[in-house]
């Protein structure tokens, strides 16, 4: 109980009372989109209208009807049943490129802003570096030496936003040394990884999470980019990437084929960017322009 | 100022180095040797073993290290493992291909965001306002590769209007190299634009807070002129380093965008390389891009410092 005024707010800037007040159309729009999305994966595991993969070569690319609510593909697969399945695919690969920028990021982040100044420096230069090697450059490099696979993107994705768990982390936490309530916990004796525990974490936390949103938008843009290539997942687990390059092919006779998808990542995306936008500005109502 | 220059130049150098060696290591390091994997597993130990002696791959890493960055800064990488065809000239075509792309998707990115950011800030909470950043919200989830599927779809499937892919170079027939360029251009023209769009709106908002355009308007001058004479140079500082940052972004957007319309430049290049398995040409085209970006990224620093006076002495 000793301490507990020495803590702070949960955000770096305490403007968490005056926004919460007013309904914020990013965060509902962004909660509600990604909501949808999610749910149609989970709902994937337990429930899709066909079989994701089943071909019917006598129903090849049927338009929309009540069988089929989003048609067939030219193979006479069912194209809901793939859009939900995939839905699956863009969010796995998203937790796991998000979560291991996320685990690698922020502790390097912490790390820079309160190790020793040569450190700092050390993570903050090789953080440029790593921004020099976008995320498809990167799962392109790793596709041609291990072969191409979901895991290879995501772990080119997950390395490449790397960085920016770091500079933000970084930029925050030092942030919030500058505060009284940690030189009250340094005075009172308190140890580097207490402090770093205890008031650096919890403190910058509500950017972290805003990063995690915007960063996830970036991650399904990258994943669809890749099996786009052919350079994601394998051609069994149907993503909605790999949908719109079968589609290419076919633009005359169905374009539906590439609509679907693409409204699939559209809404994806925008989901978890309104997302972002929305937290940022529950969090910080001073940031809200610089989205 | 020099300093600054020195100093970054410094970064430039150490970061081409640190980048040359990782490209490197990370594609000689493969499991399984480099001649192995461009001849197949069907391949004979005979064969394997000519190809390394060949292309000097049973030579220590270090000297084919040294081999490789002498080839790469004289402007020749060496001769494909799998074509036997010389990289350089390659490389030469396929980027003047690409930087056309680039080129054309900027200027379209420019020409959208200055407006419609400018519009969105000045009409900031109103309603026209709000349609602009919901279209930009839009246009920011959209990838390239999808907005070129939709604008073949439209233009070139529907309307016929124009070609849905190739290529011509601008000597030969400029007339169909622009209606060629078209498409790509756009799709990753505005993808790029909308993202921009955003940060024009910021940047914007920001200068019309400013004292000095108060004084201006004070001065009775409209707020659109005070905007035009004083404000839009400043609101360029941030605007330039985005722009440069996505140059970035458009050089690898351009690798998705060319095998969507079947471009033949450097990202064809990259990825029929990788298709091919073959390695030489990979790692010259990823360090090629690597080059462009950190480069791109120390021209944009050097900018700001001119644009922003207040930075020259910091």
């Amino acid at each position: 109980m000793v301490d507990r005024p020495l803590r702070g707010p949960a955000t770096v800037v305490d403007h968490r009372d005056v926004a919460r007040r007013r309904v914020n159309p990013s965060l509902v729009a962004g909660t509600l989109l990604v909501a949808l999305v999610v749910a149609v994966a989970l709902v994937s595991f337990v429930w899709t209208p066909y079989a994701p993969s089943r071909v019917d070569p006598s129903s090849r690319l049927l338009d929309l009807s009540a069988e089929h609510l989003l048609g067939t593909d030219k193979f006479g697969r069912d194209v809901a049943s793939q859009i939900m399945v995939g839905a699956r695919t863009t969010i796995f690969v998203g937790v796991i490129a998000v979560g291991v920028a996320a685990v690698f990021g922020v502790p390097l982040g912490v790390l820079a802003a309160m190790g020793p100044r040569w450190l700092g420096q050390l993570v903050m230069r090789t953080s440029d570096l790593v921004l020099a090697f976008p995320a498809l450059l990167l799962a392109i490099m790793f596709g041609a030496v291990y072969g191409a696979s979901t895991l290879t993107a995501m772990i080119a994705i997950g390395i490449a936003t790397i960085p920016s768990f770091a500079r933000i982390t970084r930029a925050a936490t030092l942030q919030v040394l500058s505060r009284e309530y940690v030189l009250a916990a340094r005075v009172a004796g308190r140890r580097r990884l207490a402090i770093a525990l205890r008031h650096v974490l919890p403190n910058v936390s509500s950017l972290v999470i805003v990063q995690v949103s915007v960063s996830f938008a970036i991650a399904v843009l990258a994943e669809a980019a890749l099996s786009f290539l052919g350079l994601g997942t394998p051609l069994t687990t149907p993503s909605w990437g790999r949908m719109l390059q079968e589609s290419q092919e076919l633009l005359s006779v169905a374009p539906r084929l590439a609509v679907v998808p693409g409204i699939a990542i559209a809404i994806a995306v925008l989901g978890f960017n309104l997302l972002g936008d929305g937290l940022r500005d529950r969090y910080d109502p001073k940031l809200e322009r610089a989205s | 100022m020099l300093l600054r220059v020195l100093v970054r130049a410094g970064v430039l150098l150490a970061s081409l180095a640190v980048s040359s060696v990782v490209v490197f290591g990370f594609l000689a390091a493969l499991p399984g040797d480099p001649a192995r994997v461009a001849l197949g597993v069907n391949a004979t130990e005979e064969s394997v073993a000519t190809l390394r002696t060949e292309f000097g791959l049973d030579r220590p890493l270090r000297t084919q290290y040294v081999d490789w960055v002498g080839g790469m800064l004289t402007g020749d990488p060496g001769r494909s493992y799998v074509s036997k065809a010389e990289i350089g000239p390659q490389l030469a075509d396929r980027m003047q291909v690409t930087l056309w792309l680039v080129a054309a998707a900027t200027v379209i990115a420019v020409l959208i965001a200055l407006p419609a950011g400018t519009l969105m800030a000045v009409r900031h909470g109103k309603l026209s306002g709000l349609v602009l950043a919901g279209l930009s919200q839009l246009g920011v989830a959209v990838p390239a590769f999808l907005a070129g599927i939709l604008l073949i779809t439209l233009f070139a499937v529907r309307l016929r209007w124009l070609p849905s892919g190739g290529w011509t170079p601008p000597v030969e027939d400029p007339v169909m190299f622009l209606r060629q360029l078209t498409l790509p251009a756009l799709a990753l023209g505005l993808v790029q634009g909308a993202v921009l769009t955003r940060y024009v709106r910021s940047a914007v908002i920001d200068v019309l807070r400013e004292d000095y355009l108060r004084t201006a308007r004070a001065k009775g001058l409209t707020p659109e002129r005070a905007l035009w004479r004083h404000g839009l140079r400043n609101a360029m500082v941030p605007v330039v380093t985005v722009l440069g940052l996505q140059l970035a972004t458009l050089l690898i957007g351009a690798v998705v965008v060319e095998r969507v319309f079947v471009v033949p430049g450097m990202g064809k290049l990259l990825l029929d390389a990788v298709a091919n398995r073959d390695l030489l040409l990979v790692q010259a085209v990823v360090m090629v891009l690597v080059v462009a970006v950190l480069v791109v990224n120390f021209v944009v620093d050097l900018l700001y410092t001119v644009l922003d006076p207040r930075l020259r002495h910091g």
